[in-house]
């Protein structure tokens, strides 16, 4: 206990005798550490506001996909044999007990005359329901009913790009618009919803009946997708199970054959995207790493310095006595106090910064402690690590060469 | 043990080469030196004459070529160096003409030094025993100074006090009194006959003649190796030579009279 004592005694007064130099030293360290901490920490707080935006386009959606065909084992890849129908959408609606709402979804290209121009963008079919799974709001006009729905009414609601493309100084509602040669009325036009997670201009979209999109756009017998709300996120593994059942069942598939559709639930995007997040945040983190181990470098080279230095002061405590373990844990003391001091005001700084990009910058930062932990130690780990070669030095030295030194 | 004497230091044919690139040095040529406890030995010679390889070689700090030598009964010869460690923590006392001690340090601090690596624990209270020493070379009153607000004088009863405070057989002194004034050596001198006479060992290296008057042997070396072991007569008393001398403050007051 004295011994330690003394041990950090001597080791702060060594660093103290070059207060200016010390700073310098650990300044190292600190932007190190302080970077460590702040870099994943705009990496968590950017995964966070993913996670927000992708449960705001809707909450507990669940997608249906067609699935795969199989010849003989070989996979045809996703899509390549569609089944889903409109019929499988009706049942879902009609029998699942954990789904709340079922849109069915026709997607096809469109060029769209109409307004100041023309544009090429997205037409989606869809039920009434979609806009509620979706979590998406009217901005004008209205939405088209079940009445439309069961006649293939002609009507259009329009994304907000598709909006300010055509109709820029007018309102759209009640206009008419021509998607690929067919004449629609537009009926509303839909609110802003931005870029989704994965990039895509949400607003840059065209939505009409699904049966509108299914017979008179696309021209087909199936649908390109299902949209559904879970009842609740919790439900969200069951209602998956019941959504599958009913569709084999429709399919007519029997006990062992693979299923020809995909169901997806929100919570794996979310996953999917927070996977990408992490590989950022690692990655930030790995940058910053490297610049802990740069000032690592930098207290490796004081220490050296300084042993150079002192090589007097070391030759009279071996001259009294000191064995060279001694001179060694001396040394590593210092260099280790060193860095831990860097650790220290990194951490704090850390702090400071996290503060400010949070309430100045506005820029979502999740201070970790398990990461400022590993932070610390890491400093910790450095000093000791760097600290070795230079207090070895000082400590190999021959008493009375030490003694010599000038 | 073959000697029924118990020598504190014994060496058998001490030999010590430095190699300087192609040239070999023979600092030290086959030196056959023993010293007995209570003793207190000057060893003298022109410079280069191998007295501080002698002395640094006895005191652990360096290690001979080839012969044994023997510390308080022990056989030191071809030790690790945490042995050579624990010998000069232990059993050496050892003072430098440069002092050497830690700047920026206080004196107690400084003193206390070497109990700092006695590992072996055997002082219980290492601030008690750094305060009995300082008080022993008669600096009871500067202790909490630091080396650079003490004089020469000072400095080395410092270095004594921390040669003391591990209670060593022997003392080892290389020319203690080589960056000193005439009067400020004298006043050392009489701390180091002091404690003589209380029993320590004392080996001291010099090359002035009116120190080594102040010893009770002195051995003469050239070339490496022994060339004369005397006792010496009408030995000098330090105390009595510096109560002669003229005290700091009176030759101060001597030389502004002359003045004016």
């Amino acid at each position: 206990m004295r011994w330690t004592r003394r041990l950090l005694r001597i080791a702060l007064k060594g660093l103290l005798k070059n207060r200016m130099r010390s700073l310098l030293t650990t300044l190292g360290v600190i932007i190190g550490v302080a970077s460590v901490i702040v870099m994943v920490g705009v990496g968590a707080g950017a995964q966070a506001d993913v996670e927000r935006q992708i449960s705001s386009l809707g909450s507990n959606m669940i997608l249906v996909f067609p699935g795969a065909s199989r010849h003989g084992g070989a996979s045809g890849g996703a899509g390549s044999f569609n089944r889903l129908t409109l019929d499988d959408a009706e049942a879902i609606s009609e029998e699942a007990e954990l789904i709340s709402g079922v849109s069915a979804t026709v997607r096809t290209g469109g060029q769209i005359v109409g307004g100041v121009g023309d544009w090429n963008t997205t037409v989606s079919g869809v039920s009434t329901e979609y806009l509620e799974i979706r979590a998406w709001g009217i901005e004008s006009g209205e939405f088209f009913d079940e009445r439309a729905v069961r006649s293939r009414a002609k009507v259009a609601v329009l994304g907000q790009t598709v909006v300010s493309e055509l109709f820029p100084n007018e309102s759209p509602v009640g206009q008419k618009i021509r998607i690929n040669k067919t004449p629609f009325t537009v009926v509303g036009t839909l609110t802003k919803k931005g870029a989704s997670s994965f990039g895509r201009d949400e607003d840059d979209t065209i939505l009409v009946p699904v049966t509108t999109g299914l017979y008179r756009l696309s021209g087909g017998q199936y649908i390109h997708m299902m949209y559904m709300s879970a009842r609740s996120l919790d439900e969200s593994d069951a209602a998956i199970e019941e959504v599958t059942e009913i569709l084999r069942r429709e399919h007519g598939l029997n006990p062992g054959e693979d299923d020809d559709f995909r169901v997806r639930s929100q919570a794996e995007f979310i996953e999917m995207a927070t996977a990408t997040q992490e590989v950022m945040t690692l990655l930030l983190g790995a940058v910053a790493a490297v610049s802990l181990i740069v000032g690592g470098i930098g207290i490796m080279n004081i220490m050296l310095v300084s042993v150079t230095e002192r090589t007097r002061e070391i030759g009279i405590r071996l001259a009294v006595g000191a064995r060279s373990r001694d001179v060694l844990v001396q040394f590593l003391t210092e260099s280790v106090v060193l860095s831990l001091l860097g650790g220290g005001i990194g951490v704090t700084l850390a702090y400071v910064l996290a503060g400010v990009l949070n309430n100045v910058v506005g820029m979502t930062t999740i201070v970790n402690p398990g990461v400022v932990a590993l932070a610390f130690g890491f400093a910790a780990a450095i000093g000791v690590f760097f600290g070795y070669y230079p207090a070895r030095k000082a400590a190999m030295l021959n008493p009375i060469d030490a003694l010599r030194y000038e | 043990m073959e000697n029924s004497v118990q020598h504190v230091i014994e060496t058998r044919r001490l030999i010590k080469n430095y190699e300087m690139g192609e040239f070999v040095v023979h600092a030290l040529r086959g030196v056959d030196l023993t010293v007995d406890s209570g003793e207190f030995v000057a060893i003298m010679g022109a410079s280069g004459s191998g007295k501080s390889t002698l002395l640094n070689v006895i005191g652990c700090l360096d290690e001979p070529t080839s012969g044994e030598y023997y510390i308080d009964n022990a056989d030191a010869s071809g030790l690790t160096r945490d042995e050579y460690a624990r010998i000069r923590n232990e059993r050496i006392g050892f003072v430098f003409q440069t002092f050497n001690l830690l700047p920026r340090t206080s004196a107690l601090d400084n003193v206390e030094l070497p109990l700092f690596y006695d590992h072996a624990g055997r002082v219980d209270d290492p601030r008690a025993a750094a305060t009995e020493a300082l008080e022993r070379v008669g600096l009871a009153g500067r202790m909490h100074h630091d080396p650079s607000e003490l004089s020469g004088g000072e400095r080395q009863r410092v270095a004594l006090a921390r040669a003391l405070v591990n209670r060593p057989a022997i003392i080892l002194a290389d020319e203690p009194t080589g960056n000193l004034d005439s009067r400020t050596s004298v006043d050392v001198m009489s701390v180091f006959q002091e404690l003589n006479n209380q029993g320590i060992t004392i080996l001291l290296v010099t090359h002035e003649p009116d120190i080594a008057q102040y010893t009770k042997r002195v051995v003469m070396m050239r070339d490496g190796i022994i060339v004369n072991d005397r006792l010496v007569e009408n030995r000098a008393n330090a105390a009595a030579d510096l109560a002669k001398m003229p005290a700091v403050d009176e030759v101060v007051t001597a030389l502004r009279a002359e003045g004016e």
